[in-house]
């Protein structure tokens, strides 16, 4: 039986990281602009443009 | 009279632009737009200006022409030559102070708007400033805002040097009053992605955890210690839940009472409160598992939908006042020279410079110059007004033309039309809606739930009193009106939605509400029945040959005055003729030889010299734009302002069911127009100040009328501001208009009845996710008042009716959308 108090800390701990990563985000700003992301990712770095 | 006032006398002809040899378009390898011709270049790149071949060479220097690989006309104009003392003042430490986001030593931040980013070229070039001064470090766009965060070294590169550099390149921030007066923004919208963060994390957590009480209701298999260990796990889990996630609830709600309120916080911060204290009572005397499943789920759900109901139109403005119009600066002139000021300082007594297009900040006389003044922005008169020396020209006109110099004799707040926002309609905040459907069931809500809380009790007591307890929290919990509150977002969200499909922008679901109610609309004139741009244009005199109206036509497009637009357009399209001798005489008219035909267009007195005291014409035959060709006058073009269409039909439409009232800061000269169109007993008023108005607003408010404003200026902000709906009307919701409760594309005016209509449909919806969510509210009382309403029936019943209300909401509004004849 122990294993399952061992597997629900892992868990939570688990879940706990990701909550963390959540909050760290919307503190971040990833929420604030949800369309230029998107844009700026179809933009070519200037290193691969040299080349071409 | 006309006045043609566009521009100095001397004016630079644009040659036409095609290249004689080929007949091809010269096209400018920066900005796209054609070229005069092909002298300025850059071995086989030509450009249209000056300004275009140096931000070429700056992006060539910088390494930056994949710039022009991303599009196939990428750039814009740069205004380069109009910098030089346009910044002056963000030179002023103060200024920086209020413009800077952030400021430490070295670095420096700033958001910029930037309202001529368009496309994905100008979100590659602005994240790339880095590259064009080492001063700059990062800077990143929010494009759907139009903003520029720019962090730069300040010792490096000044704030003055930084914006001007933006601006060379052809994006030039809006720099406006309001942004040195308005609060930093708040962050309530990070904080409610947090709270559902929190939320359901915790809930889908604590279902796991809840998973060996659902299964374990027969045999007691459950080990003790697990389920001890689960039920305070679930209790440290709920602990944020509550405090963190739940927090506005109850703080509304504790608000709302010392208000003495009953809003609908009220009976959500009882459920809530009576599950956790309940639970909290259960495990702590290990007689239960607690209700934490349902606690997280409740809030969980709560959240959601607050969220779906908080949608915001990102790129629209609805808080918007005079200082959202007006510059940060003006060129003040004194003995020491010109100098760029903030306005604020401006005085009684100052000497200013306004240069064309620039506009007036301050009630001021005219002191050297000619002024032609365009309004139109602030009382919707399309053709500007001709001022001269000695005049007075209030705040908030535009100068077309030569550059001003103006005595200062208001300052910027007291100014006729700034003085509009100290009315006191503007100091108190928008009441809290306590009025809303949802909050006025409350009340009724809460005290039925009490009663049979109460009932319940007094009846299990007098027998048993554990389980009298039991019973009473269990009506509390059971009663929480989770799928109450959320009809009324699911329903007014989707609403909402279904309206900006139709180019109709609320600044917030409560309008949908306050919409329903409406019965009597207001109408400005000028700009929401008329469309200050689309006149009707008829010619009075013999008819004119075809290669007559093209010498006209050739004239006058190199005048930008507003009637020689209209007239240019309305004109049947040919080809351009050459144009010598070109003149424009400021507030009269134009004349030039086209095609070696002399031609002079313009106002009567400018048309027949003799006659410029009028003496000869009534008023008739001196309104217009006036054509002599070859010394010979032929008549005139009349320009009659024509309605928006489906106007007439709208206001068939309404008539049935509302009150209708025009308030005009026009002269009655459309009265005719509009009189056959509003039905008998109307109130139509003309020469209405803003303050007018406003009054006007507020006294039918007195008369228990529910008033819908639409209108579009500066002028109707009061009135828009005062009235339960104001709506500003517009034909580019980007663009600038003033304070109001929804937008609307000049577009859907036709569409205006169906918006009420559809409202009203809205709040019946909601009135039946009510019943539906009594119904609910009815079985589970039925497994409280019976002290059977285990942790499981709990958790199944409140989210199945929460979904149930939600997916009625959704689907009921949907249809009734499609009803309504809104397509998708």
């Amino acid at each position: 039986m122990t294993i399952i108090i061992l597997l629900i800390g892992a868990s939570l701990l688990i879940a706990t990281g990701f909550l963390i990563a959540f909050i760290w985000a919307v503190r971040n700003g990833q929420y604030e602009d949800k369309y230029t992301p998107s844009v700026r990712i179809l933009l070519d770095d200037l290193e691969d443009k040299k080349d071409s | 009279m006309e006045n043609f006032e566009q521009k100095n006398t001397e004016v630079a002809i644009p040659e036409i632009s095609i290249d004689p040899k080929n007949d091809r378009k010269l096209i400018c390898d920066h900005c796209g737009l054609e070229c005069r011709d092909d002298s300025i270049r850059i071995g086989d790149k030509l450009f249209c200006c000056h300004g275009c071949k140096k931000v070429y060479e700056l992006l060539h220097a910088n390494e930056m022409c994949a710039y022009y690989n991303v599009t196939d006309q990428p750039g814009l104009t740069p205004k380069i030559d109009e910098t030089d003392l346009r910044y002056g003042y963000l030179d002023d430490p103060e200024i920086q102070k209020q413009l800077l986001e952030f400021s430490d030593g070295d670095i420096s931040k700033i958001t910029l708007n930037i309202p001529s980013m368009h496309c994905a070229s100008c979100i590659w070039l602005l994240e790339q400033l880095n590259r064009f001064n080492n001063g700059i470090t990062h800077s990143r766009v929010n494009f759907l805002r139009k903003e520029l965060t720019v962090t730069f070294r300040h010792n490096e590169l000044s704030l003055r040097q930084l914006v001007e550099l933006v601006a060379s390149l052809g994006y030039e921030p809006a720099i406006k009053l309001e942004d040195v007066q308005k609060d930093k923004r708040s962050d309530d919208r990070k904080r409610l992605y947090l709270q559902i963060g929190i939320a359901g994390f915790a809930f889908g957590n604590i279902m796991l955890l809840s998973f060996p009480e659902y299964l374990a209701r027969s045999g007691d298999t459950v080990n003790p210690t697990l389920r001890l260990l689960f039920t305070w796990i679930n209790l440290a889990l709920s602990l944020p839940v509550v405090f963190y996630s739940g927090w506005d609830y109850l703080s509304g709600a504790w608000k709302g009472l010392a208000n003495k309120i009953i809003n609908l916080d009220v009976p959500i911060a009882l459920g809530i409160g009576a599950l956790f204290a309940r639970s909290v009572y259960e495990i702590s005397f290990s007689v239960g598992a607690g209700y934490f499943d349902s606690l997280s789920g409740l809030i969980f759900l709560l959240l959601l939908g607050k969220l779906f109901q908080a949608k915001t139109y990102e790129t629209l403005s609805f808080e918007r006042d005079y200082t959202s119009y007006f510059p940060i600066a003006i060129i003040r002139k004194d003995d020491n020279g010109e100098k760029s000021v903030p306005v604020v300082t401006l005085k009684q007594g100052d000497r200013i410079i306004v240069r064309n297009q620039e506009l007036i900040p301050a009630d001021s006389i005219l002191i050297e110059g000619t002024g032609g003044i365009d309004y139109s922005f602030v009382t919707g008169e399309s053709q500007p007004v001709s001022k001269e020396s000695g005049d007075v020209i209030y705040a908030g006109g535009r100068q077309i033309g030569e550059a001003i110099e103006l005595e200062v004799i208001e300052e910027v707040s007291r100014s006729y039309l700034t003085r509009l926002w100290n009315h006191d309609s503007f100091g108190d905040a928008d009441q809290p809606s306590a009025a809303n459907l949802a909050n006025s069931i409350s009340k009724y809500f809460i005290a039925v739930v009490l009663l049979i809380a109460i009932a319940a009790f007094g009846w299990h007591a007098v027998s048993d009193f554990s389980l009298a307890f039991r019973v009473f929290t269990s009506v509390l919990i059971v009663a929480c009106p989770c799928a109450l509150a959320l009809a009324t977002p699911f329903t007014l969200g989707t609403a909402m939605r279904i309206m900006g499909q139709h180019n109709f922008y609320l600044k917030n679901v409560g309008i949908v509400e306050k919409l329903s109610q409406i019965n009597h609309i207001v109408f400005d004139k000028t700009g929401t029945l008329t469309n200050a741009g689309d006149v009707e244009i008829t010619w009075q005199g013999d008819r004119l040959a075809d290669h007559e109206n093209a010498l006209i036509r050739s004239l006058i497009r190199h005048s930008t005055h507003p009637l020689s637009l209209q007239l240019f357009n309305h004109l049947p399209e040919t080809l351009s003729l050459p144009v010598e001798g070109y003149n424009e005489i400021t507030g009269r008219g134009v004349e030039g030889i086209t095609a070696g035909t002399q031609i002079r267009i313009g106002s009567a007195d400018f048309i027949i010299p003799g006659d410029s005291n009028g003496a000869k014409h009534d008023k008739q035959e001196t309104d217009g734009v006036f054509i002599e060709i070859d010394g010979l006058f032929r008549g005139n073009f009349v320009l009659n302002t024509t309605l928006r269409p489906g106007v007439v039909k709208l206001l068939q439409r309404l008539k049935h069911k509302f009150n209708l009232s025009l308030l005009s800061g026009d002269t009655d000269r459309d009265e005719a127009l509009l009189k056959p169109v509003f039905p008998d007993g109307s109130e139509m008023r003309f020469r209405q100040k803003p303050v007018d108005k406003l009054n006007y607003v507020n006294r039918q408010k007195d008369n228990n009328d529910r008033v819908l404003m639409i209108g579009d200026g500066l002028n109707d902000a009061g009135a828009l501001k005062t009235s339960d709906v104001g709506i500003a009307l517009t034909s580019d919701i980007t663009s600038f208009s003033p304070a109001c409760d929804a937008l609307l594309d000049a577009g859907s005016l036709p569409l205006l009845d169906r918006f009420i209509s559809f409202s009203k449909a809205g709040m019946r919806i909601i009135v039946a996710g009510f019943i539906l969510s009594f119904l609910y509210n009815i079985i589970g009382l039925g497994f409280a008042v019976t002290g059977k309403l285990s942790p499981l029936i709990s958790a199944v019943l409140m989210p199945l009716s929460s979904i149930t209300v939600v997916t009625f909401a959704s689907f009921a509004t949907r249809i009734q959308a499609h009803l309504s004849g809104f397509k998708k």
